[in-house]
């Protein structure tokens, strides 16, 4: 009986959550569904951090980079080869996940901290770099979409139709990224609660004890990095598709922290709390803007914010839930 | 060729590199200290260095000579490092590394918000420290400037060396920091320790900010980042295990990035900090512990 009324609160929270990605639109403005859309960019990046961190425990400062390799993919594909830019999101998550692979094979020697300072000199050289090979990435001067490719899926016309409803070009891409952004949160989901995530978990808690129970950790963390960078490609795609522009400026290493604080904030090593940890990277700024437009203090009130959250949550907002529903969760999960 | 070698050129450019690599040692240091006792690279190191250089302008801005706002920002700044750790790092003491970093990228924004919003955007420029007409040594000129930068980088450095070889707090901040059960068995308060290294960082990145601010023909709230990145990255070649390792890793960072940006004109000015990237990934490839780190050891 309580099994039953478990799994009935599970499709319950499943279908309220379909039901607000569907219906929120309708309720703000064009403008806001543009934040929002954005937001998505980022909560898809700190799906695929949390895989890394959260559940290998391999700390990346340079998801920002990745995220730069998948949308210099889609605009070098839009502008150079004038392909529609939906259709080289999937190319773009591959490209990210071979660089992922590639960083995560040397990222084998390194641990904890010193990953970490790898990943971020990764991250502040990777707009030089862009700037260097500058007949792929049209160097300081990026690539334009709308001057090379007028004809996009979202260009100009202001108003796209997917399956005959026609929408405003926003909603578009609040649609387009939350749903991606959906898809991806339940193949993480499939992918921890699994084999492979017992083993990722394994190695991040003890890397001797799961090599002595059989888990490879070579494999199993470089596929960790690998996954991850299919999860940023994908946004930095998604976020070149909305911006319609790509420069060195567009991935800087604060991209890369803003990820890692959004996944620190939402709770490591669980995924509920992921959407309000991207959320609160997206809105924090225009929150922190209006407590006085006086230069620094937004600056301030951000840098507090962020100190405030990680020391009054240790677990982030995914553990804050998790202590929310425990009555709840406890009650169903015990027999009478 | 080999005779038409410019040597004096060579010496003076060494200098200069020694120079700038003193002022990153400062900075390196201060991250080596406070990654030896909590295990954390504190990414705000820079960004609470500029804010001490912002305090030493104001200060010599109401009067003040250079040496006078030098030893009261030396002051502030070691307060102001105690403070911090006792406000905000504390707290997360036994937090995971990943929450003490993520803590550290959060006051390089309150950092950088506090000196944006006490100090105009303007730039601006501190006195030079020392008299800017050079010297000849043996026939060679160089700039008082530098070297004097070079003597204060290593007498801070020795008085360090001094401080934690022969007093008795210097004794009690490496126990607490090698281990630090055992130290508070032993009646020592390792967590005062910890604060007064935060302390100790916080005012040679002081000294490092004063240093190098004079050297530039203005400054803004930006001062400082190029030079963390520089620091981490000598920290990193010497190893971020070893203070001594941070001091000769600056050295040599400097001198080696102003003579490749000298004598490779494919690298000139503008290719100087993703050298200093490259080191650090090149280092932490090839030998993670850098040069005078010793192989960690673990119990399973």
């Amino acid at each position: 009986m309580r099994r039953a009324l478990g799994i009935g609160l599970w499709v319950a929270a499943v279908a309220a959550g379909l039901a607000v990605y569907v219906f929120l639109p309708r309720l703000m403005s064009d403008f806001h569904s543009r934040d929002l859309a954005h937001a998505g960019v980022l909560f898809i990046a700190i799906v695929g951090l949390n895989m890394l961190t959260g559940y290998t425990g391999q700390i990346s400062l340079g998801h920002g980079a990745l995220m730069a390799i998948g949308g210099y993919t889609t605009a070098a594909l839009v502008v150079h080869e004038h392909w529609r830019d939906v259709w080289t999101i999937p190319l773009a998550g591959i490209a990210g996940g071979v660089v992922g692979l590639l960083i995560g094979i040397p990222a084998l020697r390194l641990s904890g901290l010193y990953l970490a300072l790898a990943t971020f000199a990764f991250a502040v050289a990777m707009p030089s770099l862009l700037r260097k090979f500058s007949g792929l990435t049209g160097g300081t001067q990026g690539l334009r979409f709308l001057e090379s490719a007028p004809f996009q899926v979202t260009g100009l016309k202001g108003t796209v139709t997917v399956f005959g409803h026609s929408m405003t070009q926003n909603h578009f891409l609040y649609y387009l990224t939350w749903g991606i952004g959906i898809v991806g949160f339940a193949v993480a989901w499939l992918i921890v609660r699994g084999g492979f995530g017992r083993a990722f978990r394994a190695l991040r808690d003890s890397e001797v004890a799961a090599v002595s129970a059989g888990v490879a950790p070579a494999a199993n963390k470089t596929l960790a990095f690998a996954l991850s960078g299919v999860y940023a490609g994908v946004a930095g795609s998604l976020l070149a598709i909305q911006t319609e522009i790509v420069n060195p400026l567009s991935f800087t290493v604060v991209l890369s922290v803003l990820i890692v604080v959004g996944a620190v904030v939402g709770g490591l090593g669980s995924l509920p709390g992921l959407v309000l940890g991207a959320l609160f990277v997206e809105y924090l700024p225009t929150l922190a803007g209006h407590f006085s437009t006086r230069a620094g203090v937004p600056d301030f009130v951000y840098g507090a914010a962020i100190i405030l959250v990680v020391i009054l949550l240790p677990g982030g907002a995914g553990g804050l839930l998790r202590r929310a529903a425990r009555p709840l969760t406890s009650w169903l999960y015990t027999r009478p | 060729m080999l005779l038409a070698f410019d040597w004096s050129q060579l010496a003076q450019q060494t200098v200069i590199g020694l120079s700038s690599g003193g002022t990153w040692a400062l900075l390196a240091l201060a991250i080596v200290l406070i990654y030896r006792s909590t295990g954390v690279v504190n990414f705000a190191q820079g960004e609470m260095a500029m804010l001490s250089t912002f305090v030493a302008w104001s200060l010599i801005h109401h009067g003040l000579s250079y040496w006078a706002a030098f030893f009261v920002t030396v002051a502030i700044s070691f307060g102001g490092g105690v403070g911090l750790e006792r406000a905000v790092i504390r707290p997360v003491e036994r937090a995971p590394v990943l929450t003490v970093v993520i803590v550290t990228i959060g006051l390089v924004f309150v950092m950088d918000g506090i000196a944006r919003w006490g100090w105009s955007s303007e730039t601006r420029s501190l006195p030079n420290a020392f008299s800017a007409r050079p010297i000849e040594i043996a026939g060679v000129a160089f700039s008082i400037q530098d070297l004097g930068n070079i003597a204060v980088s290593l007498g801070i450095v020795a008085l360090l060396w001094l401080l934690f070889r022969f007093t008795k707090l210097g004794l009690a901040l490496r126990a607490s920091a090698v281990n630090p059960q055992e130290s508070r068995l032993l009646g020592i308060r390792v967590s005062w320790m910890l604060a007064l290294g935060w302390g100790l960082a916080a005012a040679m990145g002081a000294i490092s900010g004063m240093l190098t601010a004079p050297a530039l023909a203005s400054f803004d709230q930006n001062l400082m980042q190029p030079v963390l990145l520089y620091a981490l990255a000598g920290a990193v070649l010497g190893g971020l295990e070893s203070p001594l390792g941070a001091v000769v890793g600056s050295l040599l960072l400097g001198v080696f990035i102003n003579l490749i940006g000298t004598y490779v004109d494919w690298i000139g000015t503008d290719l100087r900090l993703p050298v200093a990237l490259a080191v650090i990934l090149g280092v932490l490839l090839v030998r993670p512990t850098g040069l005078f780190g010793g192989t960690p050891v673990r119990r399973v």
